[in-house]
Parts: C-alpha cells; sequence; structure tokens
C-alpha cells in the first residue's frame, strides 16, 4: 500500500513528510513500548503509536522505519519534527483510536509482522 | 578508527544523540545497513539505559577490519544481579522512563540479540560497562 492510501483510510493528517507519500509500506506494528518497536526486522513497516515524544523518533531511526501514525489524537510535538525531517519520514497524526486504525489498515491490506 | 561520545545521565531530550552519531558516522564508512541496524539497535537500548538509570557515561566505538567494538560505560549504581537483569521482563526502570516507551525489561535481553558478542561488567555504587562486539564479514 502507498502511504497516501494509509492517509486516506485513516483519515490522516500529514504533519511531515508530503513528498513521500508515494512510498510503499507493507506492514503494520502497533506499540507504545518502543523497546518492543526495537526488537522487530522488518522492512517497509509503518509504526502505529499513541507515545508522542522524542524517543519515539529516535526509535524509528535507529530502526529504519520511515512511517509513523499517531493515534489517539495524539500531536507531534516541535522537537520530534527535527530529528524526523533529517531522516525523511511520514509522520500521520489519526483521531482513530489504536484498535481502531489498526482495524482499518489490516481491512485495506496492511499485514502484520507476526 | 576510535570516536567517543558522551552521554549525559537523567536528560531524555538528548537520549540517542550519540546512537546516532555513530549511525551516521557508519553510514559514512559504507558498513551494510544491516549491521548498522543491529549495532545501533543494541547501542540505543544501552544509551537509553544510561540515561535512564546513571549519572553519566560514554560510548566508545573503535572500527577495525573484521569488527566493531563498542564500549558503553557509565557512573552509576550499577547491576546488583546481571543474570537477573539480563531475564526478560526484569526492570527497575522509575515511572518517567517508562512513560518514555522504555522500561520493560525489554534492554539488556535486546542487546544480546543484537550483538555478536554481549560483555556486561557491574560494580554497585560505582557504574557499568557493557562490551558489544558486531562482526563485519559474517
Amino acid at each position: 500500500m502507498k502511504i497516501e492510501n494509509l492517509v486516506d483510510v485513516l483519515d490522516g493528517n500529514v504533519v511531515m513528510g508530503e513528498e513521500f507519500l508515494q512510498k510503499e509500506v507493507l506492514f503494520g506494528f502497533a506499540s507504545d513500548l518502543m523497546s518492543d518497536v526495537l526488537t522487530l526486522d522488518t522492512d517497509k513497516l509503518v509504526l502505529v503509536t499513541g507515545l508522542n515524544n522524542l524517543q519515539t523518533i529516535r526509535t524509528a531511526e535507529m530502526a529504519d522505519i520511515e512511517c509513523i501514525v499517531f493515534v489517539r489524537n495524539k500531536r507531534v510535538l516541535p522537537p520530534m519534527l527535527e530529528i524526523a525531517s533529517e531522516h525523511e519520514m511520514v509522520l500521520i497524526e489519526c483521531r482513530f483510536s489504536m484498535f481502531g486504525a489498526i482495524a482499518r489498515l489490516h481491512d485495506a491490506g496492511l499485514k502484520p509482522v507476526y | 578508527m576510535k570516536f567517543k561520545y558522551e552521554i549525559e545521565g537523567g536528560n531524555f531530550s538528548k537520549a540517542g544523540n550519540a546512537s546516532s552519531a555513530v549511525k551516521k558516522m557508519l553510514k559514512q564508512l559504507n558498513v551494510p545497513p544491516p549491521i548498522i541496524k543491529r549495532l545501533v539497535v543494541a547501542l540505543y537500548e544501552g544509551e537509553v539505559n544510561v540515561v535512564a538509570h546513571a549519572w553519566n557515561g560514554c560510548i566508545q566505538v573503535d572500527i577495525e577490519p573484521h569488527r566493531i567494538f563498542v564500549i558503553i560505560e557509565d557512573e552509576g549504581p550499577g547491576i546488583p544481579d546481571i543474570d537477573q537483569a539480563m531475564q526478560e521482563g526484569y526492570s527497575t526502570a522509575s515511572q518517567a522512563v517508562r512513560e518514555m516507551g522504555f522500561g520493560a525489561g525489554m534492554g539488556l535481553p535486546n542487546m544480546k540479540k543484537n550483538a555478536d558478542e554481549l560483555n556486561i561488567t557491574s560494580e554497585v555504587g560505582k557504574g557499568t560497562k557493557v562490551e558489544i562486539t558486531t562482526l563485519l564479514n559474517e
């Protein structure tokens, strides 16, 4: 799925990375625990999380994750933008709960990592 | 080639800065991406541990032809029982650390998984030294 389609499915707000919306994503992983995210070794992954702090962005940087969806109306905070921009990430805010967002993404064809 | 990066204990706004700098440097040296990823994940978990538990610390990276050898060393409370600390789910992290998305007792096991060799020594009341070896010619 293209990130552009993911944004449509989630009625999301693209905070950063408009220019990368044509990139493909295949897998989704939902967690507020960054150590769990760091156990993954999956490319073309979307991280779905309610954790909106700098460590979310750092975790994505270390794990080579290029797209993050923030659920539950969590907002991307200014300090997160600089690092995300440097690593060409797409940051998307969405109003759904984590469960609601995942259900929609799964219906749209995004696969679980395991 | 040797590089050294400082880590400030307790300052979560800077947690990850050192690992990020190492990642950039390894990329510039054309280290294969899968090797970079394994090493920086281990390194980042280690850096977060220093920020979460210690007063200050540093990361030393030594790049040799066949391996990358990293030492994460801190001045801090130390680990009384390393075997216990290595168990998945065991954690002494504060609420503040948990709110940052860590502190679920995954850090050390995750570091072990991503290192070809992991060696931890610690002295209670003084500090902890973690040595990570990553082989380059697997």
